[in-house]
């Protein structure tokens, strides 16, 4: 089943074309690569296709809704309850701990304080960071900073991931380990993941990749590789 | 890699006697050994016999007699299959890849290799996928886990040169162009 849809997906940043008519389709369940070189408009697709831009023209769905329809307050809103952020670096809130900052998306849905506390500090055990609970960002390394932003997008357990270059501020050893925890978690827990990167080995962890250039799908077929399909459900 | 296949395509372009085909060898495919002589009638004598390429009577630009041959329609035929084929994504097959882009840029045109990397790169991504499954799984023993490491990161390096070949097979196309 397709839960996220792009079709002829328009967009420009003043005079520069971001993307020129992206059409792609996301299965629910599975980890899609988002491939191709810097400035190939990737990050611009993942902000149309999560609901945080608005395209030029074209249409964005997420299951039976028009995202590119909806207002930002509505848009705000589905982003709150059914996806998930993570990009390179710089999303926790340095003044937090650890533990404050994943249980910030359930205090903002409106969770209580204790329970999104227990939640957050499962999800730092999840992934493998609970002793840091009552760390600020500061005093963790790029890696465990990156552990706590994967606990922070997944802990209200959104539908879809929406991840650009997560590891691309680590060192590889580092980016594996992230890549390895990332993928399982969201196996487990059925989450779609749009994983955008640059990098082959990175897109080598998704089922599938889509490659873009120059604000298109690449039309040669470069990197439209058959699904060997992991995600068999 | 398989000089035979190199050879067919070689002669895909008109008649050759058997030192204008080495020199063309040693000239299209500069990474590789420069073919030995003896290698080329050897091979030629192999590809005769199979019924790939024929005589094509004799050539004498004021020195002495040499002969020539030239691909028949069955030698076209395994060349074409052979530039369909995809190579196993192993590591160390960059040589092959290349003599394959060459071969099909020069008797075909850039799509051709185009075709063919495209399909390649498809392989090799759906091999690296693989390997970063057995990687990332907490059950592999370290041995399977570093030796898949070692094929991926070779594998990675010869992604990106059919990433670039691909942006740049019109180029090659044009510099081989007779
Ligand atoms: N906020 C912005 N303002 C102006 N131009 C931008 C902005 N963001 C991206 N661009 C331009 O849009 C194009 C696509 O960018 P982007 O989607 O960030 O690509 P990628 O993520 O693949 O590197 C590039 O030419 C980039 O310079
Ligand atoms: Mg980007």
């Amino acid at each position: 089943m397709t839960i996220l849809r792009a079709r002829g997906v328009v967009k420009s940043y003043g005079p520069t074309p971001a993307l020129r008519g992206v059409t792609i389709d996301v299965a629910e369940g599975e980890i899609l690569a988002v491939t191709g070189p810097s400035g190939c408009g990737k990050s611009t697709l993942l902000h149309c296709l999560a609901g945080i831009l608005r395209p030029d023209a074209g249409e964005v769905s997420y299951g039976e809704h028009r995202l590119d329809t909806w207002s930002e307050r509505m848009r705000a809103r589905l982003r709150r309850t059914e996806f998930g952020v993570l990009f390179q670096f710089g999303q926790l809130v340095t003044e937090l701990t650890a533990a404050e900052n994943v249980a910030l998306p359930l205090l903002l849905a409106g969770t209580g304080r204790r329970e999104a506390r227990t939640a957050a500090v499962g999800w730092l055990d999840r992934l493998g960071v609970a002793d840091l609970a009552d760390t600020r960002p500061g005093e963790m390394s790029g890696g465990q900073q990156q552990r706590c932003a994967v606990a922070r997008a997944l802990v209200t357990e959104p539908r879809v991931l929406f991840a650009d270059e997560p590891t691309g501020a680590l060192d590889s050893r580092t980016s594996e380990q992230l890549l390895g925890e990332l993928v399982r978690v969201a196996r487990d827990q059925r989450t779609t993941v749009l994983l955008v990167t640059h990098d082959v080995q990175v897109a080598a962890y998704a089922d599938r990749e889509v490659a873009l250039r120059d604000g298109a799908v690449d039309a040669s077929g470069l990197g439209l590789t058959a699904v060997q399909g992991r995600h068999g459900r | 890699m398989s000089t035979a296949h190199v050879l067919l395509g070689l002669l895909a372009g008109g008649p050759l006697h058997g030192y204008e085909l080495k020199r063309a060898h040693d000239q299209r495919l500069p990474q590789a050994k420069p073919v030995a002589f003896g290698q080329v009638y050897a091979t030629l004598g192999r590809l005769q016999r199979d019924g790939l390429v024929v005589t094509a009577g004799q050539a004498q630009e004021g020195g002495p007699e040499r002969t020539a041959f030239q691909v028949t329609d069955a030698g076209r035929q395994r060349l074409d299959e052979w530039l369909a084929e995809i190579e196993p994504p192993a590591p160390f097959v960059s040589s092959t890849l290349f003599a394959k882009v060459a071969v099909a840029v020069l008797v075909d045109g850039a799509q051709r290799a185009r075709d063919y990397l495209v399909a390649q790169r498809a392989a090799h991504m759906g091999r690296l996928r693989e390997l970063t499954a057995i990687k990332t799984d907490p059950a592999s023993p370290l041995g399977d886990v570093l030796a898949a490491d070692f094929a991926i990161l070779h594998l990675d390096a010869d992604l990106q040169w059919v990433s670039n070949t691909l942006e740049r097979v019109a180029d090659l196309h044009r510099e081989v162009q007779p």
